[in-house]
């Protein structure tokens, strides 16, 4: 009964949203946001189209390869300092420093380094996914109760069976959050990149629209990239939560 | 025993006390406490025991003011309790009530500044109180530099500045090791003789009762009722030295004569509980 | 354990010294990365000559203006929404959700509706940075142990009384977690809107100085950003020590 009236309260909040939507595009004027219908009949016409595919294309290309990136150089960081006390307790001040910097002044130098291609937009959405991989597994990994080691030790389990069956299920959920925070600002990374210096992907289709005027297309790819990140992490978060829950 | 010697006149009087909360959701209404009856005499000792869960906790914040009962009446001094605290009436909690953002010394003086009352009494008894406590040396540290069981003394602190003549403590010792509790008992005893309040304890340790109350009132399981009250009988100058004596061994017995079979309810009532939820 | 502090400060250096040796002596290319030192010296040449003195205060301004308003706002709705627990549950998908999405690539539409100015920013700004600061005063609050409340009416306290002399205090640890993340996320909001599309400020400096091949001053500018958001975070980290140390003590 109260899963049902909560569902029709967050419908009510979504229809106010809708209806606030409304209301701007009549004050801001057709040019400037259109109407929340109209988006939606345009977005079914302009998906199928080969613009949005390339852009997609290679916006999904970059994000893959940034995430894989981000992934694998944030866990290896994370387990490193987690295990390794000296490098954890001097390193962590650094991540956390660099994690709350505008990383966006960091892009040009990425682009001196790597170049205007593919690459520099790979490396700067890494950069920004591996700091929360990193803490968050290098957390995990401090948190894991020094007895179950002694547990392992006693029941004579060979390295990989200790770090297989027992360090890596209870350091997983909080690595898991890692992993989920790290996707979305991995996309963010990826994004801001196509936005600043790129003629192509999602970011500078956007970019290009507003600069000419084409609103519809500009709200119709922002409201696409904004339900692709929802269910994402919404799935993300419901793995997540599965995980905790062994724990 | 020797000279008794407990004043005669009410203090505070519950009749007919029941306490039930509605049910969470589909659940029946839970039937927590009573019906209770009971008169406090001025300045005794009175304590209560009862196994986890039988409402000991509710009977006291009813008494309290904090909570309504659902029937019967509560009055205090003469005047009915309705949903207010009254003035007068002192409550130490189970939690650490302590507030962490103020010192030791603000702490104790917290109720009294908004009182109105002068600044340099305020000084007075908040020296008074937390010398009384033992504090005097920890005015300027903030309760997360202290233990467990000092908090809880400036909590007491912070209730005696204000001069309550009825002190409610609801388990104050719950979290403290066996040998602390002996020591905190004697000196809830000291306070209540110095300050010559009625005290009301709350506790689930039975030798605790025995030890510190003229009047010891066993709880039955949930509901709460008084399945019993046993007057010990111990004179006022006592101490934590009477648990060697043989009347102390019997009280204790006695008490868990009545309470095991209740003990066992609610922990069957647990069982049924946990089983139900998985 | 402080010699951790000097460990760190010794290989912060030893990249620095690194990288200043690489650029030096011409294995990175002056074209890529400038060495530290000239972009140290470059930077105090253009704030000694007043240059950017205006793109200063026009950056700092709007980034303090978003923190101090997404601070205000965010608490506020904070309070508002915790006393209305059915409002609450209706949004928590909301919350849950909102730091999710990129939000920041709403800023391009938001400069469709109002044109290139600097109220786009401001708008992007408080919107990335608000939520945190809702959310961390719903925490807060949530967090109150609740015998504080019982003690409130033991010491007969009204209504406002309670919540200035004990919610707020016993709420503030979190209140300021929301301070550090609005800080935080405006901070980044901002710079980032003046990257992408901005008339002025510091963010167009450095793109433009990225777009003319200037190296230098580029360096020289992202030096100094980088150097501005340290200090204020590590002021603040610094500032939640200190409360932290006092409040927590293992309550918690």
């Amino acid at each position: 009964m109260t899963a049902t009236r909560r569902a029709t309260d967050t419908l009510v909040i979504v229809a106010v949203l809708l209806a606030a939507w409304q209301i701007l595009h009549r004050i801001a004027g057709e040019t400037a946001l259109p109407a929340p219908l109209a988006t939606l009949s345009y977005l079914l016409h302009m998906v199928p189209t080969e613009r949005f595919a390339e852009n997609a294309v290679a916006t999904i290309e970059a994000f893959s390869f940034a995430l894989l990136l981000a992934y694998a150089l944030g866990l290896a960081i994370g387990v490193w300092m987690g295990a390794h006390r000296l490098s954890g307790a001097v390193g962590e001040p650094i991540l956390v420093a660099i994690y709350s910097l505008p990383k966006i002044v960091l892009y040009p130098v990425v682009l001196l380094i790597f170049g205007l291609g593919i690459s520099g937009k790979v490396v700067f959405g890494a950069l920004h996914g591996i700091l929360p991989v990193a803490l968050l597994t290098m957390g995990a990994i401090r948190a894991i109760p020094p007895v179950y080691l002694r547990s392992a030790h006693t029941l004579r389990l060979t390295p990989w069976q200790t770090i297989s069956t027992v360090l890596i299920p209870a350091a997983l959920p909080e690595v898991f959050t890692g992993l989920r925070i790290g996707f979305t600002v991995t996309l963010l990374g990826v994004l801001l990149g196509e936005m600043f210096a790129s003629r192509q992907g999602l970011g500078s289709m956007i970019m290009s629209d507003m600069q000419l005027a084409q609103s519809e297309d500009m709200v119709t790819v922002t409201i696409i990239l904004f339900a692709f990140a929802a269910i994402a992490n919404a799935v993300l978060l419901w793995i997540e939560r599965r995980l905790h829950r062994r724990v | 025993m020797t000279d008794a010697a407990v004043p005669r006149d009410v203090h505070a009087r519950l009749r007919g006390v029941t306490r039930t909360y509605p049910g969470a959701g589909n659940q029946p209404p839970v039937h927590a406490l009573g019906p209770i009856d009971l008169d406090l005499s001025k300045g005794e000792f009175f304590a209560v025991v009862g196994p986890s869960g039988c409402g000991k906790s509710t009977f006291l914040e009813v008494l309290a003011g904090l909570q309504r009962p659902s029937a019967g009446t509560v009055t205090f001094e003469g005047k009915p309790i309705l949903g207010e605290v009254a003035d007068g009436i002192g409550v130490v909690f189970q939690e650490d009530a302590s507030f962490p953002w103020l010192t030791v010394w603000d702490n104790a003086a917290f109720g009294l500044r908004r009182s109105g009352i002068a600044e340099a009494e305020v000084r007075r008894r908040v020296e008074d109180a937390l010398a009384f406590m033992g504090l005097k040396d920890f005015t300027r540290a903030y309760p997360s530099q202290l233990s467990g069981g000092m908090r809880q003394r400036v909590c007491i602190a912070r209730t005696l500045v204000l001069q309550p003549r009825l002190i409610l403590l609801d388990e104050p010792f719950g979290a403290l090791d066996a040998q602390t509790r002996l020591l905190m008992g004697d000196e809830v005893l000291r306070l209540w003789r110095s300050t010559g309040a009625t005290v009301l304890l709350i506790t689930h340790a039975l030798d605790e009762a025995a030890m510190l109350a003229d009047r010891v009132g066993a709880m039955s399981a949930r509901p709460g009722r008084f399945i019993e009250v046993i007057e010990t009988g111990w004179p006022r100058e006592r101490d934590s030295s009477i648990v060697a004596e043989a009347a102390f061994g019997e009280i204790t017995g006695r008490l868990w004569e009545r309470l095991r079979g209740e003990s066992l309810k609610a922990l069957g009532a647990s069982r049924l509980a946990t089983a139900a939820a998985d | 354990m402080r010699h951790v502090g000097l460990i760190r400060i010794a290989v912060i250096a030893a990249l620095i010294g690194a990288l200043e040796f690489a650029c030096q002596s011409s294995l990175i290319s002056r074209r890529t990365i400038v060495p530290p030192s000239e972009m140290a010296t470059t930077l105090y040449k253009i704030l000694v000559s007043g240059a950017i003195n205006a793109d200063i205060a026009r950056t700092l301004g709007v980034i303090v203006v978003v923190i101090v308003f997404s601070i205000v706002l965010g608490f506020a709705l904070g309070v508002l929404i915790h006393a209305l627990p059915r409002v609450r549950e209706a949004l928590d998908p909301l919350f849950a959700t909102y730091y999710a999405v990129p939000v920041f690539i709403f800023y391009p539409v938001l400069i469709a509706i109002f044109g290139l100015s600097i109220f786009p920013i401001v708008v992007i700004g408080v919107a990335t940075a608000v939520v945190a600061m809702i959310i961390a005063t719903l925490n807060g609050l949530d967090r109150v142990p609740r015998v504080l409340t019982k003690v409130a009416r033991v010491h007969r306290l009204g209504r406002v009384a309670t919540a200035l002399t004990l919610q707020l205090p016993a709420a503030a640890p979190y209140l300021f977690t929301g301070v550090k993340l609005s800080v935080s996320y405006g901070f980044i909001a901002v710079i980032a809107a003046e990257f992408i599309l901005s008339p002025a400020g510091l963010g167009r400096d450095i793109a433009d100085a990225y777009a003319d091949f200037n190296n230098r001053r580029m360096y020289a500018l992202i030096l100094f950003l980088l150097i501005v958001a340290t200090i204020v975070n590590a002021a603040l980290h610094a500032f939640d020590m200190r409360w932290a140390a006092r409040r927590s003590g293992g309550r918690l």
